[in-house]
């Protein structure tokens, strides 16, 4: 235990130091938020009344995506596991007396948790103050923010327990560039991160919420602008945890047999 | 015996690609496969405390055969025990008790300073403050890394690297050390003084050491026993000093001598003389060093004698090459 607790610090510290590419990202960050914004603005104006999300709703789900971008889009991947794999380093994580999975799992969680604390609170703190309706909203209540909190969290783990399993199918493929863009594509739809899924034609929605990528980002967003009611939040919740364990436990499986065909390679 | 390997076998199953679209095509429908057999068959036992050299050409088969008595590659047949336990089946349990190092790889971390990729491994592996304080200190001084403990690892030299890669590996004090190729790019100095540190730490401590390398110079220093493989078979078994006498029959000897009245009568081959000394090359199995000298010892008033053996690495060479390897 003390191991693990270690090496999460370890991750989450050393994240810390990348100040630059986090600099660097937040720009981007608010690029992509004011464009997006400017495009859905141009958008509703043409639609009238009958809008699937508010706008002020729509900014405040952009902007919670922008900011915590680096903690729930599949699309993060920890390059140093797959590498450790193809050139055979991962030889110096077999010998040791821990559990690879749960590594992995806090090697990925702890990078995500470093990214995301360089870079939300300057997105939050700005665009909280910007002038309506471009600005962040506060939570819908008190309640809703606290649901939010443990949804996100919940969110993180499902986004981790799918990102070992990508790393666990490389020790197959020795590459997971192939899996990973197959996912990541299907991901992009599925969990809102292309368009939200209120915005989504209802058979797309349907089809999103029997996967769990939904649950990473977007309901936690949506329960944060009352999008979704608190009250429904706790049914969710529940999925989330379903779907939390279902993944770990596919994830440890997968790895847990790739462990016994792999090729360790270099030498 | 300590560790016990039975009949150890792991073949690599590899695709094989031609060159060309259509191949290419054709190899993805129907992917054509090559078998290559990395371990084969292979018997051998390691006492506690042994240092056991294992060499063999490149592609002979030794990293495959370490993976899997680290316990990180499971056999595809055969058996491999260690002290009861099963590396692989058991490998929790058996690699809290080993300790490895990779010549090509690091297993320190690469962005953070070198003590605190101790710290880490200090909390991996369980072990208390004390002893941990004091195996720390005495890998410090003995490999001499004061200066390198705050410098995160990505800006070590190699030969730096490699003495803290070894520290890495005996934090925990393992009972058991495999080195593959360790003294891979170091310095003449550098692999000195790692093959002191490995000798006195089997001295000290009793570990048991299994090292593979293409320097025969690490072999002759430090191992009692040798492995030969070739081709992922064993080939030999047995001391150095046997592969030595077999592959090593002929011996230069020169003598430098005054006053040389008529040449002794020997059987051995004279390849240069003149007034002052004589080489001769001597196949020891037909005729000894020492009787030479002797002859020539009551013809003439001798100087000197040097005695030049053939160097390791030739014998080695002729070793495989007898092998066909
Ligand atoms: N991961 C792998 N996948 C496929 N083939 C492999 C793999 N690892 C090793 N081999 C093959 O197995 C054989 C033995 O390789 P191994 O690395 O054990 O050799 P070695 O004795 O350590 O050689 P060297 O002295 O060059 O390090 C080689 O023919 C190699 O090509
Ligand atoms: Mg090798």
């Amino acid at each position: 235990m003390k191991g693990y607790i270690s090496y999460f610090k370890t991750v989450l510290l050393s994240g810390l130091q990348y100040k630059t590419a986090a600099i660097a990202g937040i720009c981007t960050q608010f690029f992509w938020g004011f464009l997006q914004i400017f495009i859905y603005q141009a958008f509703y104006a043409g639609t009238g009344q009958n809008t699937p999300m508010d706008f002020e709703k729509l900014v405040t789900y952009i902007w919670l995506q922008q900011a915590l971008l680096t903690l729930v889009f599949v699309r993060i991947r920890d390059e140093s596991i797959a590498k450790s794999i193809k050139n055979g380093t991962v030889a110096y994580e077999l010998v040791r007396p821990y559990n690879l999975y749960i590594w992995w799992f806090i090697k990925c969680i702890a990078g995500r948790l470093a990214a995301v604390t360089l870079r939300s609170g300057v997105l939050v703190a700005v665009t909280l103050f910007l002038p309506a309706p471009y600005n962040l909203s506060l939570p819908i209540s008190f309640g809703a923010f606290i649901m939010f909190l443990l949804n996100l969290f919940l969110g993180a783990l499902i986004v981790t327990a799918i990102m070992v399993i990508i790393h666990s199918i490389a020790f197959f493929t020795y590459d997971d560039k192939g899996i990973a863009t197959v996912i990541y594509n299907f991901a992009e739809i599925l969990s809102g991160t292309s368009l939200p899924l209120p915005l989504l034609p209802t058979i797309v929605q349907n089809i999103c919420l029997i996967f769990p990528f939904w649950l990473i980002g977007d309901f936690p967003f949506r329960i944060y602008s009352g999008d979704i009611p608190v009250t429904d939040g706790l049914k969710y919740l529940g999925l989330q945890i379903f779907w939390v364990v279902a993944l770990i436990f596919i994830g440890a499986k997968i790895l847990k047999y790739a462990m016994k065909k792999v090729y360790i390679q270099g030498g | 015996m300590y560790i016990n390997v039975q009949n150890l076998t792991k073949h690599f199953k590899i695709k094989v690609r031609d060159k060309g679209l259509v191949n290419a095509i054709k190899a993805f429908v129907k992917p054509k496969y090559r078998t290559i057999k990395a371990v084969d068959n292979i018997s051998f036992g390691i006492e506690k405390g042994e240092i056991l050299g294992f060499i063999g050409p490149n592609g002979a088969g030794k990293s495959t055969t370490i993976k899997m008595l680290c316990g990180i590659m499971q056999p595809d047949s055969g058996t491999c025990v260690v002290g009861n336990i099963n590396p692989f089946k058991n490998r929790k349990e058996y690699v809290a008790n080993i300790g490895v190092v990779f010549g090509q790889k690091s297993q320190l971390w690469w962005d953070i300073p070198v003590i605190e990729s101790f710290e880490l491994l200090k909390a991996i592996y369980k072990i208390p403050e004390e002893k941990y304080e004091k195996t720390k200190q005495q890998l410090i001084t003995k490999l001499n890394l004061q200066d390198l403990l705050d410098v995160p690892v990505r800006q070590l030299s190699l030969g730096q690297r490699m003495r803290c890669e070894l520290a890495a590996a005996l934090l925990h004090d393992p009972d058991i050390l495999f080195l593959d190729e360790p003294t891979i790019g170091l310095d003449a100095v550098s692999k000195v003084q790692l093959r002191e540190f490995i000798k006195e730490l089997n001295k000290e401590k009793k570990t048991t050491i299994i090292l593979t390398t293409h320097d025969m110079t690490d072999i002759e220093e430090l191992a009692s026993r040798v492995v030969v493989i070739g081709k992922g078979k064993l080939l030999y078994d047995g001391s150095l000093n046997k592969i030595k006498s077999k592959f090593q029959s002929t011996k230069k000897l020169e003598i430098i001598f005054k006053n040389l009245k008529a040449a002794p009568k020997i059987e051995s081959k004279i390849i240069e003389k003149d007034n002052k000394k004589v080489l001769i090359e001597v196949d020891t199995k037909k005729e000894s060093i020492s009787s030479i000298i002797e002859k020539y010892s009551r013809v003439c008033q001798i100087e000197d004698v040097n005695i030049h053996e053939n160097n390791i690495d030739n014998i080695i060479l002729e070793m495989y090459k007898e092998y066909e390897l």
